[in-house]
């Protein structure tokens, strides 16, 4: 058994490491997502007639999806709350109301998608289409992953173990929640 | 980071997201285009920056974390002002971009896909 230290905090700047590391897994999203975004409004400019692609969205479906993920957050910012209380049941608790919330997100995703598909709009139909799919598509799969890293969590939470991981997985989700703040008015509203 | 925050404290928060997630919804359905901008994408930034405050603790994180983060975006910002200005315009004196000028229109840019997906005879 390797008796090394483990480095859990750097001096430079006294952010414990792993939440410094999750800080750079954002700063490297954010050009990600920002440069997606970017595109968009570019493309959007240059083109007008997005608008009338963009009217085939359900701004329903686009609003309710946007409560779901506010309210996972809030989950989740309540689970990284009872777990620096040390009630790891709670955390449990509210780390799968998160995973819920998901899981919930991406289901009315599912049907928005099957329904889009039915009547024609894939992602070859033009480059609104294109640009939708890629943009929600990545935003899903970021979605998919903290779901399933929120649930490996859950079970160390449950064994009062690493609690301060809850909070890791809860900036990440924060972040996924802040990317969909800004796809929804460019996917949903602007018509 | 939240030793001192009440559990209450982030359901206001949560409340608040809520009445301005309604108004970026409403605000665009009266038509009129600054109001569009203002709720839906004013708002959207609003909402972003309450949940990085608040939710991330951002408005009590070390500020090597605000460097870094603005670093980024800059880097975004840089990439943005880099191709803006060849894609917002695809003529110009003496060259010209007919890849760009095709996708202005939308039967071109539909009928470019159709073009490709069209049904071969055998």
């Amino acid at each position: 058994m390797s008796t090394m230290p483990i480095a859990t905090t750097r001096s430079m700047t006294g952010i414990p490491t792993g939440r410094l590391a999750v800080w750079w897994v954002i700063g490297s999203e954010i050009v990600i997502f920002g440069g997606l975004l970017a595109c968009y409004l570019l493309l959007r400019n240059l083109y007008p007639h997005w608008g009338e692609s963009a009217a085939h969205t359900s701004t329903l479906a686009g609003a309710i999806n946007t409560f779901v993920l506010l309210t996972s957050s809030l989950f989740v910012v309540l689970a990284h709350h009872a777990a620096e209380r040390k009630r790891h049941i709670a955390a449990f608790f509210y780390l799968w109301l998160t995973i819920g919330g998901g899981l919930t997100f991406l289901l009315i995703k599912a049907f928005e998608w099957s329904y889009e598909i039915a009547q024609g709009y894939t992602i070859t139909a033009n480059l609104f289409w294109s640009y939708y799919y890629t943009a929600a598509g990545i935003h899903a799969s970021h979605v998919i992953v903290g779901m399933i890293i929120m649930a490996i969590i859950s079970f160390d939470v449950l064994r009062q173990r690493n609690l301060p991981r809850v909070e890791l997985i809860g900036i990440y989700w924060h972040f996924v929640d802040i990317v969909w703040i800004f796809l929804f008015p460019l996917l949903y509203i602007a018509k | 980071m939240s030793e001192h925050t009440s559990a209450m404290h982030y359901v206001k928060i949560w409340a608040v997201l809520l009445v301005l997630l309604i108004i970026s919804v409403l605000g665009p359905m009266l038509e009129v285009k600054i109001l569009t901008l203002i709720t839906a994408f004013g708002i959207a930034v609003v909402k972003a920056l309450m949940v990085a405050a608040y939710f991330m603790h951002l408005n009590i994180e070390k500020r090597y974390v605000w460097y870094l983060l603005v670093m980024m975006l800059l880097v975004v910002g840089m990439f943005f002002v880099g191709t803006a200005s060849d894609i917002m315009k695809p003529d110009g004196r003496n060259w010209v971009n007919r890849a760009a000028q095709d996708l202005r229109t939308p039967a071109a840019d539909v009928s470019a896909d159709s073009q490709q997906q069209a049904p071969t005879a055998h």
